[in-house]
Formats: structure tokens, sequence, C-alpha cells
């Protein structure tokens, strides 16, 4: 995110911007300031203090809402792997080390999202406790093994990374117009893209199975058994070939059908992953 | 030599020739609303002496010239053409090397076909208002070696992402966003299985420290690095993304 270039954002939209603060002089000379002495870690809280001067209260409730929305993603995901480091039999350290990073990346992005909500003066919501059997508070759900087990941990691990992506993908829409809050957006969205990526070729050495890619092909999850059954909704519209129109199985003589839906990741609506994750999460909390 | 570009906007609409591609086009164009504005963009996508025709095979610009990319979003998606252009290139280059074996092979071969499915996308959606075929210079990229043709499709992966993830506030149209973060995301996994060749857990050490974000970058800052691979000039004019 490029703070420095705020104010020029905000004046595109809205020329009269600078008339919403006391003056461009004090503006910049507020902002400079929060340049200087705010630590790294404060610049999300920075940027979202200066949409609020400029505002008021109308940093839109959608933006907010879209950012809790993504919130409750990442609260979920760095739950998940914080289990998991203290849990899951790794095979090896380096294994483990994946996961390290992960777990660290999560936790980044929960602490960008609640000061940036914060800061754009919305309220970040709490964390909901997590039944990661995917049993919604019974403990008891079908992968309840999945710290246990730890080709099991990998499939939910790969189905998360995969449906984050499709999960903030869907939302980018939503935050068309928002400069800075789009661009935040997807720089969390390819770290996902990221993960997802590792696990998965995690899966292909471990499995030795040449149908599971870094990349989705068609919809599959790559998943066998029971588990795979389970996670096929996340996985659903990921086959498609056709973008925006343009059909680009065969646009190419090297265009496989396969290599046509690798090629493009699919969005979810808000409303598919709230049903997705319905079963990690506790109701009422 | 014709000028597709003159001869459509002359006429007020795009040329018709009743090919497959312009039926797909057309519909891209009205899958994205954005007919009118299509129409209105044409004689910008191109300067008025330019006389590159788009339509002319794998090579339609030279040394020296200088390429527009239109403005608006039709700039955005162009400024994704020439980088997929550019990935494409590198990777049918790399691939014919034999010095990627095995599993990598298998992947990388994948890959080429992803940026040459990205390429024709954008060629086939902009249609009349795409910017030339590139001429490519890898001059500077070592394709004698594994780690040389690595190294260089990782520094073209992280650079694609941070080039989408620069551009997506630029667009203006859902449909165009929601385009570049379907293709965003699979140049992030190629970007992650490439550094975890080079490194094991290295997929993500692009981040910031602080907040483990991948970083944006502006299409002015990723042309002048982009720049020496490509033997045409980009002017950004005009096209709103400077």
């Amino acid at each position: 995110m490029n703070i420095l270039n705020i104010l020029q954002d905000i004046e595109q939209t809205d020329p009269e911007v600078y008339g919403r603060l006391d003056s461009r002089r004090s503006a910049m000379r507020q902002f400079s300031n929060l340049g200087k002495k705010l630590t790294v870690g404060g610049m999300a809280l920075g940027l979202g203090t200066m949409f609020k001067k400029a505002y008021g209260q109308v940093t839109p409730a959608s933006v907010i809402s879209v950012l809790n929305f993504a919130l409750l993603l990442e609260y979920l995901e760095a739950e998940f792997y914080r289990l998991a480091l203290a849990n899951v039999p790794f095979p090896n350290a380096t294994a483990k080390q994946t996961f390290v990073i992960i777990e660290d990346h999560e936790q980044k992005h929960v602490k960008f999202l609640r000061a940036a909500i914060s800061g754009a003066g919305g309220t970040p919501i709490n964390s909901p406790k997590f039944d990661f059997s995917g049993a919604m508070g019974a403990g008891n759900g079908p992968f309840r093994a999945a710290f246990s087990n730890y080709p099991l941990f990998l499939a939910v691990s790969q189905t998360l990374e995969d449906t984050g992506v499709r999960a903030y993908k869907g939302q980018a829409p939503n935050l068309i117009g928002t400069g800075d809050v789009l661009e935040a957006a997807l720089n969390i969205h390819s770290v996902e893209a990221r993960h997802a990526s590792k696990v998965r070729l995690m899966r292909r050495m471990m499995a030795s199975s040449l149908r599971i890619k870094p990349w989705i092909v068609g919809m599959d999850s790559g998943i066998e058994g029971g588990a795979g059954g389970l996670v096929v909704a996340n996985y659903a519209g990921e086959i498609t070939t056709n973008q925006g129109g343009v059909e680009i199985f065969k646009i190419h003589p090297n265009v496989t059908f396969d290599i046509a839906t690798e090629s493009f990741d699919e969005p979810l609506s808000r409303g598919d992953v709230e049903n997705l994750v319905k079963g990690f999460i506790v109701p009422g909390t | 030599m014709i000028n597709p570009f003159t001869k459509a906007t002359s006429k007020g609409n795009r040329q018709d020739d009743g090919l497959p591609e312009n039926e797909q086009r057309r519909a891209f164009m009205r899958y994205a609303g954005a007919s009118v504005a299509a129409t209105a963009l044409l004689a910008s996508a191109c300067s008025p002496d330019d006389t590159l025709n788009p339509q002319s095979g794998t090579r339609g610009a030279r040394l020296g010239d200088t390429v527009k990319l239109g403005s608006g979003d039709f700039a955005v998606l162009n400024y994704a053409y020439a980088l997929e252009q550019l990935e494409a290139a590198f990777y049918i280059q790399a691939i014919n090397t034999g010095k990627i074996s095995g599993d990598e092979f298998l992947l990388m071969v994948d890959i080429r076909d992803h940026e040459i499915a990205h390429r024709e996308f954008f060629k086939k959606a902009l249609g009349a208002m795409a910017i030339p075929a590139l001429t490519p210079d890898f001059s500077s990229i070592d394709f004698s070696s594994r780690i040389g043709i690595l190294s260089a499709a990782q520094a073209f992966e992280d650079l694609g992402v941070m080039a989408y993830n620069g551009a997506g506030r630029y667009l203006t149209t859902p449909i165009y966003l929601t385009l570049a973060g379907k293709i965003v995301s699979v140049e992030a996994r190629h970007a992650a299985y490439i550094r975890e060749l080079l490194v094991v857990n290295n997929f993500s050490n692009s981040v910031t420290p602080d907040f483990a974000l991948d970083m944006a970058k502006k299409p002015s800052e990723v042309l002048s690095m982009a720049g020496k691979f490509i033997q045409e000039k980009f002017d950004l004019t005009g096209s709103g993304l400077m």
C-alpha cells in the first residue's frame, strides 16, 4: 500500500476533500507527521484515520463490512494454524516451518485488518470460537482428525487457502474505487494464493500425484476419500472456461481444457463462503 | 499499410468481418457493458500516425516503436496484455532450452500454456484496440542454466503479481477487476512454485515484514522494470496510468 499517495487518491474521487480537511496544508502536515511518528505497524491506523477525518462517519458501511468479512476469514485461518502448530505431527522440521510462516502471515493479516477497520471508523468484529472438526461446536465433525492426521491437515489447509483466494476475489468488485483499500485487499489475496500453491505442491510431492498441482485443475480438489466429497462445494465453478464472454478452451493450440481451467481462478460470493465455513464456527460466539 | 484503427473509427464502429473472434470480442464487450466506451476509446488506443497492425501475426512492432496503451480501463487491459506477451515469450524460450527437466518441466509447460492462455484472452477481448505483438529482448537473461532460467522466472512472476495488484485501482468496470483478480492469483501460484524450486519455504518471501502483504507497483514502475525485456517503448501519456 502506498500510503503517501492517499490524499492524491481521495482528491481524484472527491475534489472537495481538502475542504473537508482543515486545509490542504494542515492535512499534509498532519500526514507527514503521521509518517514520521508512527511505526510501520501503525500505518494502517493512520490510513483509516485519514479517511475518517476526510469523510466524517461516511467511510461506507459496505467497505467496513467487506473488511470485517475478510477479518473473519483471517481469524479462522490464524486459529487453524495456531492449533496446527501445537498439535499436528509434522513429518519434519521443513514441513513445520512452512506452517510457521503461513501462521505468521495470517496473524499479521488479522492485525492489519483490525487496525484498518478501527482507523476507518468501523468496529472490528471479535473472533468467534472455532470448531475445526466442522461440527459447529460439537467437536465431532468430519474433519476431527485434521490436527492428528497430517495428510488430512494438508487437505484442509489447501481447501482453506483456495477458498480464501476465492473469497477475496469475490469481494474485489465491492471495493472498486477505494484505491488503497482495494490494493491492500489484493495484496492479501495474492499472498493467500502463494500459500495455496505451496500447500498444493507439498500434497503433490507427498501423494506423488500428477493431478495435484500448485494451480486448480478443473474443479478437482485432488483430495481423496470422504474429505474430498466434503469439499466439492469449495471448488464448484472452478471448471469454467468462459471468461467474460471469451472462450479460453482451444483459444490457442496449447490451451487444453485443463489449461483453460487452471489459468483462471474463480471468485465465490460472500454468501457461498459463509456457508462453506459455517461448520467451523461455533454459533453465538 | 492499412490502419485498422483509422478505418474502424471513420465508420464509427468496429470492423465486422464475421469472424468468430469478433463475435467473442463483442460478447466480451457486451458482458462488460462497455461497447459504447469501446467505440469512443478506439481512436485513443493508437496514436494517429501509428500504422502498427495488431492482427498481423506474432510480430507487429519494431525496435524503437512507441506503443500507446489507450486510455481508461482499456489501457489497463493493454498493460496486462503487454506483460502476458512478455511472460509467454519467456516461457516458450525457457522450455525450448532443454535445461528444465522432470517434474519441473511438466509444471513449467503448464505455466507456459497458462501465460499463452492469458495472452490470447487479452488479445481476443481487446480486439481492434489491442496493442501490437511486442518484440521481446531477453539478451540479459541467462538461458544456459536451470538456475538462470528459474531466477528470471521468479522475477517475472513476482513482477506480474505486483503489476496486477497495482493495476486494480485504475479499473472502473467490476468485470475487468474480477478478471484481473482471476489471473493474478494464478500468477501468484506460479510465483510461489518457482520460488520453491530455488529455495524451499521461500514461497512468499516477497511479502512485507509488517503485515505480510504482497507489494503492488504502479504501471510506470513496472514498465520501467520490464522495459529492458521489450524492444518497443511505452508511452503512458493520456492513459490515466501515470
